[in-house]
């Protein structure tokens, strides 16, 4: 693929260019989490968090899947030719995978039948490549596996988030355990499809309000300095 | 095993639809609906890739069980979808460069839509002959194509009224998607009927 770079995420966002500053382990949990800020790898985060043991379960395997395969992908980066580079990536990403696959059924039969066909899409889920590419095809071993571990735990985080509110009012229940007593009446519909965009959008509307809240309010301090600092002025 | 061949396609085509149902394909979904003249030129190339890998990794995978390699299943699957979109691309540039230039970005994009892995995958666990995986694959990717001009065009209308500023953007794309799911699932009633 004769791309330029870039070419594979799927929403290219201009902050990207300066993850090479910015610590690379907490600028994955927060500042740009892969779901909430940077809206990747979409797929398991609406399918699998119908429940919060299957959404940190898979979190947990994305995890893995990208400290491997970045370490090793750091570890060869030099030897790639440029224009196969993202099927190289790809083949990597694929082998960890396929590690993936076996440990989960090796260590829980229900979670993997629960996972079931979204452990192998982890090969396409877009967060893995997007950030293969945008990071630790270039920067060393170290600093990629610790990316690959933020990234990795801040999905988790954000699949944690959203099995939450679904879990919770989907099914009354919280890991399994009842939470609102017997009259409760489950809200089903969070359970289904529809529920999985809808609770997304609601944690994505709630960053932003306190985002706007957080600036408005800077701006309201700042302003109100210039005024202070005029009227000693004068 | 014996599924006759209009259940395989209602049920990828409409009640399972792989976009809003299963949630495959998400990431271009979100990302390319916002124009339909995009929309719908990356919802024909998906079908022609997911169509034509999926064929192939039917017959990649009598080998595989011919020689008791099912667990390289993954990685070799994933090179067929890469080295079809990769085909699909040379074959577009030297047969319509303006389509190419059009769609420049978006081919390489194919290969990390999860929707293309899925069906190799799904055809190959619920074992479909060669006759049932083609036709799963043409439902599931018109399947997706549909989801993707519907909610482009649900966005170009939506792009001319007047929304709260803090609801601009993924979150109302989000809002929009879950509409459509809903009218989806509609479709489900279909499924014990037939």
């Amino acid at each position: 693929m004769s791309e330029p770079q870039g070419a594979v995420s799927c929403h290219t966002t201009p902050e990207l260019s300066i993850t090479a500053q910015t610590h690379p382990f907490r600028n994955g949990l927060w500042k740009q989490n892969p779901v909430f800020v940077m809206v990747l790898g979409m797929c398991p985060t609406l399918a699998i968090t119908n429940s919060v043991r299957n959404a940190i379960s898979m979190g947990l395997a994305t995890t893995f899947v990208m400290v491997a395969s970045y370490g090793m992908i750091s570890a060869i980066r030099k030897l790639i030719p440029k224009q196969v580079r993202i099927a190289t990536f790809i083949a990597v990403i694929a082998c960890a995978v396929t590690v993936v696959d076996f440990l989960v059924k090796a260590i829980s039969i229900p979670v993997y039948l629960a996972l079931g066909a979204y452990i192998p899409l982890i090969v396409s889920n877009c967060l893995t490549l997007e950030r293969a590419e945008a990071y630790a095809g270039k920067q060393p071993i170290g600093k990629s596996m610790l990316d690959g571990l933020g990234m990795g735990l801040g999905f988790a985080f954000a699949l944690t988030c959203l099995g939450m509110v679904r879990e919770v009012l989907g099914a009354g229940t919280f890991l399994g355990v009842p939470i609102f007593g017997p009259h409760f009446e489950p809200w089903v519909l969070f359970l289904l499809p529809p529920g999985g965009f809808i609770s997304l959008a609601i944690w994505l509307l709630s960053f932003a309000f306190w985002k706007e809240r957080a600036t408005k309010k800077a701006a309201k301090a700042a302003q109100l300095k210039l005024a202070l600092a005029t009227e000693a002025r004068s | 095993m014996n599924e006759p061949l209009r259940h395989i396609f209602l049920d990828a085509f409409l009640i399972n639809n792989f976009v809003l149902c299963t949630f495959l394909g998400m990431c271009s979904f979100l990302g390319l609906s916002g124009k339909f003249s995009t929309a719908w030129r990356m919802g024909v190339s998906v079908m022609f890739v997911i169509t034509v890998s999926s064929v192939l990794s039917w017959f990649t995978n009598l080998l595989l069980v011919r020689f008791h390699a099912e667990y390289l299943r993954i990685i070799i699957f994933i090179v067929i979808i890469a080295a079809t979109v990769q085909l699909t691309e040379m074959f577009i540039k030297k047969n319509s460069p303006a389509l190419f230039r059009e769609l420049g970005v978006y081919l390489p994009l194919i290969t990390t839509n999860c929707a293309v892995l899925a069906v190799p995958l799904f055809q190959t666990a619920r074992s479909y002959t060669l006759v049932q995986s083609t036709v799963f694959s043409i439902a599931a990717s018109g399947g997706y194509c549909a989801a993707l001009v519907l909610l482009s065009l649900v966005r170009e209308r939506v792009e001319l009224s007047d929304v709260a500023t803090l609801a601009k953007g993924t979150a109302l794309t989000l809002i929009l998607a879950a509409i459509l799911s809903m009218a989806f699932m509609g479709f489900a009633g279909m499924g014990n009927a037939s």
